[in-house]
């Protein structure tokens, strides 16, 4: 393996990380809070640790392989939030770095689950850093590192798969660099449109702009501890409106830039997305009627919690813990359904659903009729094998290590429902889940083995579990 | 700019290769979904899956904002619906791939015409064509022509005992009174455009630029001059020996090939009635020595397989075969057949694929001076590239000493009319001039590109 070139790109990262500190910092000048030194800090360690990382590892061989890529990606991340976390731990107000450590990570991965007891306490500039990180990680950091860096290696686009989620990465255009361009151009213009429309509605500038990162990056860390029950009906739906459009794939939007409208409104993924959603908002109205005795607060309150939890996003207008049963039930459903691919949002993605239905219906097909021949096909394109087998393994292996990381919760003394929640909202990337992890309580009381674990489900989550696994295997490092 | 591909197979994926290089935007098509991931997980290109003559796909592809279109599928009569549709969609340029000899005769003149191609390519004869000049003049490694034969370009290798070893290069025309320019100097992996100062060694590959008679001038008293290769045996019937053995016949050579399939041979007889052609399998030495290999002059192994032709030209070397050129087409085991000792490698990819360079060269920079002809020497290290002085080159009538020149770039000919001048300090260009211009580690477009 070119260990060289991993660890240069893993500099490289860390030198932007810096970069992307100094935003933080200007808003904690701008209000006097006490934590611009922990910036300030925290930008000098992740200066000097990046050019440290590439002037010693400075490649002379810039080529990199399929296994390259995902080392690459999985060391970055993490990489990333380790020293994210600095801030939070310098400045005190999360004094404990395992927690810091617990909260970038759930920034960075777009969760949005938290360890703050009281977010309100938090200072400005924090709070900023905090919903940041989900901008930041919502597109991916090395797809924002192509866009900027020329081109360092021909061979990008094995970090491009790495990081990207989704079963089949495209490009929209022939270079990789103006692909990033592109999706990042997207990317900011939809997050500016929904500022202005909160900002419109009349929320303050600043709340605007967290929600705004958090909404976008399908994060879900609010300022506020009752998240966004407090603003206005009209603000609601704003936010419930950009969750469903950040959880589409944004090659969508490229298309409807290029005025291919039919495309788009030929895409299954988005239409089977749709649906699921539209079923699961008229399911749950019914059942929650009953609670608020008002058609169009059951409607709001149904159609927020089911694009907050189905984007992965995490936002919250209500105590949907206090919810019946089959409501919850749903929401639990959801979780696992995610976004499409090629967006921001985490889950198994409404694209792999789809496929593993198809194989399904084909097996089933296969066995009352074996000689039968059937083309699995995708967005009007057959699907190869390749492909389908990656997704059944895929599949198989999300089922495995959420397993993994729901036995060792556990061991604490929690309930059923809270455990598995857990699991589900950090390994899907949402944040909130139910019982004692809940909309209105958080993940602080557990251990700090338990707080590593959660990290790891939502590393594993927002990779798509292969980058993280395949680091950790030996044979990956191995001098050969 | 913005080129689409269609045809992911060698040539292909050696086009693709170079013009990324170029840093050009190129998205490829092909209907083989393996062979496109293999091209899209190597180089930055956009990869379609589907017929390249399918409208759709070409539309996907973007046909209508491309300046270049490329057919390079197996199928000559693809390529050539392709060309049109893509021409028809408006891709500006197109150039396809035309392999079949019943289409590359004076039928193609028609053809390109009706569809308007830019040009057509037909590497199986551009290799012949290569294979011809290095036979012509069997003590190069290389040789290149340009203006029309006005001036060649010769790349030799400096053997331990050769005459050049320790000479100077000003002193060069002194001593042999000639008229020749070394235009770049490999050693020990590196390349140099040499100035007067420059001492050669042996273990050198020199590239030499001059007319065609001064050249024989020149290597005559050197002993370095070999006749041209008259009785030549070719390994493997495939076209390229077919249109090889062409061009030998037509110049009177005496061609024996060896092929093993019986059918293909029978359909050389037919084309081929002046070579002897014998059914066999050529890896076996015993066949190779009653057909007289130790009395040709030349041996060219043109099998399909690399590694064949790497052993059997090895072998013919073992045995004395004054001159041994070896056909590869994949470019990591050429390295290895050079540093095994063959000298003469020829890789048809690579033939293509600078003609594709240039042209994509030449379209980006559609109003200086055009990108007459380009070659890649000295192991595709350095450039040999010819312009038409246009208009727009500001410099012209000024001697080449008071012009500041990039470093490592050398203007090694000039071409005014019928003349050909082997420049010195005092030579200018002229409008409507062609300048020879040999550089490494540039990307020339134009002229004006050679000037700091």
């Amino acid at each position: 393996m070119n260990r060289r070139m991993v660890l240069y790109m893993v500099g490289q990262m860390v030198k932007v990380e810096a970069a992307l500190m100094v935003l933080p910092l200007l808003i904690s000048v701008l209000y006097h809070n006490d934590c611009v030194y922990s910036f300030l800090i925290s930008i000098a360690i992740a200066l000097v640790f990046g050019f440290l990382l590439t002037i010693v590892f400075k490649p002379s061989n810039h080529i990199i392989y399929a296994k390259e890529g995902f080392v690459i990606v999985a060391l970055s991340w993490l990489t990333l939030s380790l020293i994210g976390a600095l801030p939070f731990t310098i400045s005190g107000e999360i004094p404990n770095y395992i927690d810091a450590f617990f909260e970038t990570v759930s920034g960075f991965t777009t969760t949005g689950a938290s360890i703050v007891n009281d977010v309100e306490k938090l200072s400005r500039g924090i709070l900023f850093w905090r919903s940041f990180t989900h901008w930041v990680g919502g597109m991916g950091v090395l797809v924002f590192i192509m866009a900027i860096i020329p081109t360092t290696t021909d061979r990008s686009m094995h970090i491009l798969k790495a990081e990207v989620p989704g079963p089949m990465v495209g490009k929209l255009v022939p270079r990789l660099k103006d692909t990033a361009k592109i999706l990042y151009l997207i990317y900011i213009a939809m997050t500016l449109l929904e500022f202005t429309l909160l900002l419109c509605g009349g929320m303050p500038w600043f709340d605007s702009a967290i929600h705004s990162f958090g909404t976008a990056g399908t994060g879900g860390f609010s300022l506020k501890n009752s998240s966004l029950a407090g603003y206005n009906p009209y603000l609601q739906w704003v936010i419930t409106i950009f969750m469903l459009l950040f959880s589409l794939n944004f090659n969508l939007y490229y298309l409807l830039i290029l005025r291919k409208f039919r495309s788009v409104f030929k895409s299954g993924e988005m239409w089977c997305f749709f649906g699921v959603y539209a079923c699961a908002v008229v399911l749950v109205t019914a059942n929650v009627y009953p609670l608020y005795h008002n058609a169009s607060t059951a409607l709001r309150q149904a159609a927020f919690q089911s694009a907050s939890i189905i984007s992965t996003t995490g936002f919250s207008t209500t105590d949907f813990n206090l919810w019946p049963g089959l409501s919850k039930a749903i929401l639990l459903l959801l979780m696992f359904i995610g976004g499409c691919a090629g967006s921001t949002a985490g889950g198994l993605k409404s694209a792999r659903i789809v496929l593993i239905v198809k194989i399904i219906k084909r097996e089933l097909k296969r066995m009352l009729h074996p000689r039968s021949v059937e083309n699995i096909r995708l967005e009007g394109k057959k699907v190869d094998n390749l492909t389908l087998n990656g997704v059944t393994t895929y599949f198989a292996l999300y089922a495995v290590c959420f397993v993994l990381v729901f036995f060792v919760l556990s061991f604490e003394d929690f309930s059923i429902e809270t455990n598995i929640s857990a699991t589900a909202a950090c390994f899907n990337n949402i944040g909130p889940g139910l019982g004692a992890v809940g909309p209105a309580s958080n993940y602080f009381a557990y251990s700090a083995i338990s707080k590593i674990a959660l990290s790891l489900a939502m590393l594993l989550g927002r990779l798509e579990i292969y980058p993280i696994l395949i680091s950790l295997t030996p044979s990956t490092w191995a001098k050969k | 700019m913005d080129i689409i591909v269609a045809g992911c197979g060698k040539i292909g994926n050696s086009i693709i290769a170079n013009l990324i290089k170029e840093g050009h935007n190129i998205t490829a098509i092909d209907n083989n979904a393996e062979q496109l991931s293999a091209v899209t997980n190597i180089y930055d290109v956009m990869g379609i899956c589907g017929n390249g003559a399918d409208l759709d796909i070409l539309k996907e592809a973007g046909i209508d904002k491309s300046r270049l279109f490329v057919a390079v599928t197996g199928s000559d009569e693809l390529n050539m619906l392709a060309c049109y549709i893509a021409r028809k969609l408006g891709a500006r340029h197109t150039i396809a791939r035309i392999r079949n000899p019943e289409y590359n005769d004076q039928s193609l003149g028609f053809i390109k015409n009706q569809l308007n191609l830019s040009i057509s390519i037909n590497p199986e004869a551009l290799t012949a064509r290569e294979l011809f000049n290095i036979l012509k003049f069997p003590s190069a490694i290389k040789v290149e022509n340009f203006g029309r034969r006005s001036f060649e370009m010769v790349e030799i290798l400096l053997k331990s005992n050769s005459h050049l070893d320790n000479v100077q290069i000003s002193e060069l025309n002194n001593k042999y009174n000639s008229k020749v320019l070394v235009c770049a100097v490999e050693r020990n992996g590196q390349t140099y455009i040499p100035d007067g100062n420059f001492v050669m060694q042996s273990g050198d590959r020199v590239g030499i630029v001059a007319k065609p008679d001064e050249m024989q001038k020149f290597f005559k008293p050197l002993g370095l001059f070999k006749k041209q290769a008259r009785n030549v045996m070719i390994l493997g019937g495939s076209r390229i020996a077919y249109y090889l053995a062409k061009f030998l016949i037509e110049d009177g050579c005496s061609v024996k090939i060896i092929e093993k399939d019986r059918e293909v041979c029978h359909n050389l007889c037919d084309v081929l009635p002046k070579a002897d052609i014998i059914n066999g399998d050529g890896t076996a030495s015993e066949l190779l020595l009653e057909e007289g290999v130790n009395s040709v002059d030349a041996f060219v192994s043109l099998t399909g397989i690399d590694e064949t032709n790497v052993l059997m030209s090895l072998y013919a070397s073992s045995i004395g075969v004054p001159k041994v050129i070896t056909k590869i087409n994949r470019p990591e085991l050429a390295k290895i057949a050079a540093n095994l000792g063959l000298e003469s490698i020829i890789s048809p990819q690579n033939i293509t694929s600078n003609i594709f360079v240039r042209y994509a060269r030449a379209v980006e920079n559609s109003l200086g001076s055009k990108v007459e002809t380009l070659y890649k020497i000295m192991n595709d290290n350095a450039e040999v590239l010819e312009f038409n002085v246009s208009e727009d080159f500001k410099q012209v009538n000024i001697p080449l000493k008071e012009l500041s020149f990039k470093s490592n770039i050398i203007v090694a000919g000039i071409i005014r009319g019928r003349k050909t001048i082997i420049p010195n300090g005092d030579d200018v260009i002229l409008d409507g001039d062609k300048v020879i211009v040999c550089a490494t580690d540039h990307r020339l477009r134009d002229l004006s590109d050679i000037i700091k």
